[in-house]
């Protein structure tokens, strides 16, 4: 039995510093924040401000100075980089604001990919890459190239490749923010239909205000802070 | 995630061209130069391995290689003889003499003067004529392509063609008079001279007088004997050098490693190639690396392990490797098949092959170690980065 608001991720005073040569940056001051296991979180605030270094540090690809940050139980200050590797195959989903398609690939070998690195046999990793492929609307591109597919379809092909493997975590930087605003708004209605399920928690970096109404909740940074959470009334 | 990796590597056309062609043209400068070399070896002691029907070569104990030859007394043949396990001793002479030509001409040739009585030491093939012919009076048996070459008579009007030596045409070699019988193939000499065979006999009276012209005497084992244990016996017993045909190839060979710039000069080449490959590819190798270091973090930030990335680059490094190898070693054969039966030498010996296979896999390694360092070390944060 899974209960309904179960913690996904539990941010307690993380801080992260960058030092390149004499500048430091304090990009994380001290993060305080729960995502729940089945919401929308929207993260949202001036560039800058630290969004990219928090939901990098939530998803285990980058290690806070201090604090700690559990993840549905784990605490990725405990384990070994290869654990936390591992984890991240087996429990994340990752949408780019530069797609970060593989140029060589075609459409359905990108969406394969995490199953791929998760072991599951060729041939059936691609047959459920079309499956999601399907599920974005995109069932007659799955040979495709990503040169040959649009802005739009791009992103929702690695929306299909951050779903494949069912993940319980989806963080995603500022995935509008490469389109127009009419794709930007069908990639997160497409996010909001897909990929928000129970026990699965969504956390998206934008700055784009127009799309914050699809959020459960809307963080507002500012200079490595949390300043606000707003729960939203009527979700779209 | 082996094909991803492969896909990879192809997607990127250009810099897949450029790592292929990089240790193509190590493999082949490679392959290419040490059987050229190896065929230039071969031929400083063509004139051992044509007398296959001798174990053994007994000569004078300051004896470095084959052409330098310290005549020795005939008498010692009588004492090789006398040793235990030789089944049979024959003496040979061999030597530079002068071949004057109908034209005036001088031409310098290596003279064989072999067993009057068993004409062992003959030439090991004859196109024309018989070996028993050697048994006329004047008889020489002229190599092949001397004969067609720098043996060749002057054309019969002005700007016609040379004519070869023929069965039957004479010359006179030190002033002496002699008749060619037949026309034989030898392995091509590293001076490449025409070679001329005679009887012992007969080559020392065309060779100038010294008190001493018996340059190897020529032993075979008897059968069961072990030509190694026969030398030492031969030497314990006349006090002269015995070597068996393959110890007389290699002190011939290691002379004119150590006593030529021959060696160096191939040896360059090799490393030349070496280098010239190994900067092409590796470069090239590690800057498709790099152009794909956004990829590489993708995949790691999706959970590739390192050893997943390390597979996938040393998958990409040994496929290029092989197709380099492969197309380099393919080149060197046809380069090989080109020259066949030119001037030129060439041998790929299965050793050639393993040596350019080793280069081209050090290639790729070191390549595939630098990308490898950079990507394992990548921070998979950087994914994020627009
Ligand atoms: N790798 C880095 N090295 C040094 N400074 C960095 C690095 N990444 C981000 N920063 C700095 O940290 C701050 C927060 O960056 P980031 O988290 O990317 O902000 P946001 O995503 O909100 O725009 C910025 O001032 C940025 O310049
Ligand atoms: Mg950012």
């Amino acid at each position: 039995m899974q209960v309904a608001h179960e913690l996904a991720v539990s941010c307690r005073g993380v801080t992260k510093t960058y030092v390149s040569g004499s500048t430091r940056t304090e990009a994380l001051r001290g993060i305080d924040l729960d995502v729940l296991s089945s919401e929308l979180l929207m993260l949202v605030g001036p560039s800058g401000c630290g969004k990219t270094t928090l939901i990098s540090v939530i998803a285990g690809i980058l290690d806070q100075d201090a604090g700690t940050s559990i993840v549905f139980g784990r605490d990725f200050k405990s384990m070994s980089q290869r654990q936390k590797t591992a984890w991240r195959g087996a429990h994340v989903g990752f949408v780019f604001q530069a797609f970060n398609l593989l140029p060589a690939l075609n459409a359905r070998e990108n969406v394969a990919v995490p199953l791929l690195i998760l072991g599951t046999p060729r041939r059936e990793a691609l047959e459920r890459a079309q499956a999601v492929l399907a599920d974005v609307g995109l069932s007659d591109r799955g040979g495709s190239l990503p040169a040959e597919l649009s802005g739009g379809q791009q992103q929702r092909v690695a929306i299909a490749r951050a779903l494949v493997h069912s993940p319980r975590l989806i963080v995603c930087d500022e995935p509008t923010s490469s389109l127009d605003a009419e794709t930007g708004k069908t990639v997160i209605e497409l996010l909001k239909e897909t990929a928000v399920a129970p026990n699965r928690a969504l956390v998206i970096v934008t700055h784009d205000s127009r799309i914050f109404s699809y959020a459960d909740r809307v963080a507002r940074m500012d200079d490595g802070r949390i300043t606000r959470i707003e729960t939203q009334r009527t979700a779209p | 995630m082996n094909f991803i990796a492969l896909k990879m590597l192809m997607g990127d056309r250009a810099k897949y061209i450029g790592i292929i062609i990089g240790l193509t043209f190590a493999s082949l400068l490679i392959t290419q130069q040490a059987s050229v070399f190896v065929g230039l070896m071969t031929r400083t002691f063509g004139a051992i391995s044509d007398l296959g029907q001798a174990d053994v070569w007994v000569m004078d104990p300051k004896v470095q290689f084959v052409d330098d030859v310290k005549p020795l007394s005939d008498t010692r043949l009588f004492l090789v003889r006398g040793v235990e396990g030789v089944q049979w001793a024959v003496p040979l002479y061999k030597g530079l003499l002068k071949a004057r030509l109908e034209n005036g001409n001088f031409q310098t040739c290596i003279v064989f003067g072999i067993d009057d009585a068993t004409l062992m030491g003959g030439p090991p093939q004859m196109f024309e004529g018989k070996l028993e012919d050697l048994r006329r009076s004047e008889a020489v048996i002229v190599d092949l392509n001397g004969a067609r070459t720098k043996l060749a008579r002057p054309p019969l009007e002005p700007g016609g063609a040379s004519r070869p030596l023929e069965i039957g045409d004479s010359l006179e070699l030190n002033d002496h008079r002699a008749v060619v019988v037949g026309l034989c193939g030898v392995t091509r000499t590293f001076q490449s001279q025409p070679t001329i065979y005679t009887t012992y006999s007969r080559a020392t009276q065309f060779a100038p007088r010294e008190r001493r012209l018996l340059s190897f005497i020529l032993v075979k084992a008897k059968a069961g004997e072990d030509p190694a244990a026969l030398c030492r016996r031969i030497h314990g017993q006349t006090g002269l050098l015995a070597q068996t045909s393959t110890e007389f190839q290699w002190t011939t060979v290691k002379y004119f490693m150590k006593y030529t710039g021959i060696p160096i000069n191939f040896g360059i080449a090799v490393l030349l190639g070496f280098l010239v490959g190994t900067v092409i590819a590796g470069q090239t190798f590690y800057n498709f690396t790099l152009d794909n270091i956004r990829q590489f973090g993708a995949l790691k930030a999706m959970g590739a392990s390192n050893a997943t990335l390390l597979r996938m680059i040393l998958l990409q490094a040994l496929l290029s490797g092989g197709i380099g190898y492969g197309l380099g070693v393919g080149l060197a054969s046809l380069f090989g098949r080109v020259v066949r039966g030119t001037e030129l030498a060439f041998r790929m010996m299965p050793q050639i092959l393993m040596i350019s296979g080793a280069a081209v896999l050090f290639i790729c390694m070191l390549s595939a170690v630098l990308s490898i360092r950079k990507v394992m070390k990548l921070e998979p944060a950087i994914v994020f980065k627009s």
